[in-house]
């Protein structure tokens, strides 16, 4: 297991320089001037050369993607101009808004959509299995930025149920105290009943938006990975030998129906990173989403490409947990 | 497929014509038979035919503005109503059709243009060169495909042109896929063995022998793709990088509605919103239709 773990690490190597050339590459072509943004329109010539110079802009590329190279090996992502810090504090400050958020819409997916796709086919061709199929193919083709906005309008501008989309706790309240920064789990750790429920209020709706896409996608998989384990010999010897039908399921069934779900959702993670800057836009929520969005909007394009590098590092990272996972689910696989 | 495999080879073709001729008219039929494809067909005929002759059925000019006659309800005038410039809305659905549509075949023009060759070229030759390639697109697939959009649209800057391109890159890696797994089985096929023995050239199998038999996955790929395409040019138009207003675009168009949703002026987003999505529900369904009727293994099933 460990080596296995090791060669998959050093396998990784390669394709996290291929991201970092992409990346590079992209954040060379840029529209603006670095040194210009830095030094401010007006600034004379000689000042913007001279800042060219120091950032090493006229070095040739090769030497440029060195320097580059060296600065992500420093944890230097670049810098942003519109909010004046570097684009590290500025992805840290706002990182726990996105894994409360992002961690929340999987629960949400995993929750809800593992049922339905088991439901939808132990009852095969049911009323249920057809309005799940509907809302699944609904769930996939609705744009997030929609239905984000009707949620809003739905829940908040005619039902009032939903709080205003502004943030992730009440703007009279005081955020929990700062454990986790998560808000939900630190108001509960601090035993914090008001900013609990506020909190709680502010991130369903945001969470149920961005998991749509990815509940979808589970509940589909969940149901035809089912359908193909129950008719599978140790189905119906479990079934033979007397077992209650919930844990011919449960215990047998779904367990091994689970892998590739498990799959779908590692990679659903790509797809919630680019949900994420759609739904924390929509609902002001602070976190890197949000974040990227006001970078497009101030045409300040490091932190984009910052965003671009590490959330394709971090595809990278799940992708291969989620492959080290399958190991404890289904102990026939074994790793060489 | 060894059918339209044996007619695509002149030496051998003139018993396997008819049956060539013959197999489209089945997989037409069969595709209609399936409910949901024949859904998505229509979807997909209509907003086709919508973007042909908007200019045609569309009732206002979908630029003009009308400052009196701004934030109007949907009402027997204007059937969507109208937006904050009071510019006909349903006017500038029918517009943002051709937008769309559009951006989707450029799009996917660009993913099969240029994946398909990588895909097979990398199988055809393999060694060293088919790793590389096949390595870059492994790694192309790491980016989540709307995050790297953005990266590539903000790159080039904002714009129509830009988010066909953002769009169409992002695309390229599953064409470049689906085109090796295609090539690396129909390779070793006797009929290419015969042909290379003759002497054809390489490209030429490539286009005349492997391409027309690795088609039916590609056009299901495509079909998706289109889908796939359309959402993400309307995000990247939502966040700023694609189309910018004025112009009549369904992701533009919730993007300058948006403020409006809470003081209940629903209809700016609702109608874009609707288009957007029934246009990719049509692509989808006709997509995973396609898929069905061509795997013998699901038919059988039904």
């Amino acid at each position: 297991m460990f080596a296995y773990t090791l060669k998959r690490l050093v396998q990784m190597v390669p394709t996290l320089l291929g991201i970092i050339v992409i990346t590079f590459i992209l954040s060379r072509v840029l529209p603006g001037d670095p040194a210009i943004m830095l030094a401010g329109e007006q600034a004379p010539e000689e000042i913007v050369n001279k800042i060219r110079m120091d950032m090493g802009l006229d070095q040739p590329l090769y030497i440029q993607f060195f320097s580059y190279l060296g600065q992500l090996l420093k944890g230097d992502i670049g810098y942003a101009y519109h909010t004046g810090h570097s684009v590290a504090s500025d992805l840290a400050t706002r990182f726990p808004a996105t894994i409360e958020l992002t961690l929340a819409s999987i629960l949400i997916a995993i929750l809800v959509a593992i049922p339905v796709g088991i439901v939808a086919a132990t009852k095969k061709e049911s009323i249920l299995d057809h309005i799940s199929r509907v809302f699944s193919l609904i769930g996939a083709c609705v744009p997030i930025f929609w239905l984000g906005l009707m949620f809003i309008y739905i829940f908040y501008s005619i039902l009032g149920w939903a709080p205003a989309p502004m943030g992730r706790i009440s703007g009279d309240l005081n955020p929990p105290v700062h454990l986790t920064g998560l808000y939900v789990l630190d108001s509960i750790l601090s035993g914090d009943i008001i900013a609990l429920k506020s909190s709680l209020a502010h991130l369903l709706l945001p969470a149920i938006c961005l998991s749509t896409g990815t509940m979808a996608i589970v509940a589909r998989m969940t149901r035809s990975s089912m359908l193909e384990v129950v008719d599978q010999d140790f189905v119906r010897t479990a079934r033979a030998k007397g077992l209650r039908e919930s844990a011919v399921v449960y215990k047998h069934a779904l367990v091994n129906a689970l892998i590739p779900t498990l799959t779908v959702l590692g990679l659903q993670f790509g797809f919630l990173m680019g949900g994420a800057v759609i739904t924390e836009t929509i609902f002001s929520w602070p976190g890197i989403g949000g974040y990227v969005t006001d970078s497009i909007l101030a045409a300040d394009y490091a932190p984009i490409q910052a965003f671009t590098l590490v959330s394709a590092v971090l595809y990278c990272v799940i992708n291969l947990a989620v492959d080290l996972i399958y190991g404890f689910i289904d102990p026939r696989i074994r790793y060489e | 497929m060894s059918t339209a495999a044996h007619s695509a080879h002149s030496s051998q073709g003139k018993p396997a014509k008819p049956q060539a001729a013959a197999k489209p008219r089945t997989l037409w039929s069969l595709l209609l038979r399936n409910r949901l494809a024949a859904i998505g067909l229509t979807f997909i005929f209509i907003w086709t035919v919508i973007a042909v002759i908007a200019p045609w059925i569309a009732p206002y000019d979908p630029y003009v503005t009308n400052m009196a006659n701004k934030l109007q309800a949907p009402s027997a005038s204007h059937w969507f109503g109208t937006d904050n410039f009071g510019r006909d809305i349903l006017s500038r659905v029918l517009y943002g059709a051709r937008i769309s549509i559009w951006t989707g075949l450029i799009a996917v023009g660009i993913s099969f243009v240029i994946g398909v060759p990588l895909g097979g070229i990398a199988a055809y030759y393999g060694g060293r060169t088919g790793t590389v390639i096949m390595r870059l697109m492994d790694i192309l697939l790491s980016f989540p495909s709307l995050v790297l959009s953005m990266a590539i649209a903000a790159s080039i800057g904002a714009g129509l042109t830009s988010a066909m391109i953002a769009v169409g890159i992002v695309g390229i890696p599953e064409f470049a896929r689906l085109m090796f797994g295609q090539t690396v089985s129909l390779r070793e096929k006797e009929y290419i063995e015969a042909s290379r023995a003759i002497g054809v050239k390489n490209t030429v199998i490539l286009y005349r022998h492997i391409l027309p038999n690795a088609l039916a996955p590609l056009m299901v790929q495509a079909t998706l793709g289109m889908g796939f395409a359309i959402l993400t040019a309307s995000s990247l138009s939502f966040l700023g990088l694609g189309v910018k207003p004025p112009i009549a675009e369904w992701g533009a168009m919730i993007s300058e509605g948006r403020e409006y949703i809470i003081s209940g002026q629903w209809w700016l987003v609702t109608f874009p919103g609707l288009s957007i999505a029934t246009s990719i529900l049509g692509f989808n369904l006709l997509g995973d239709g396609f898929r069905d009727v061509l795997d013998p293994r699901l038919r059988s099933g039904k």
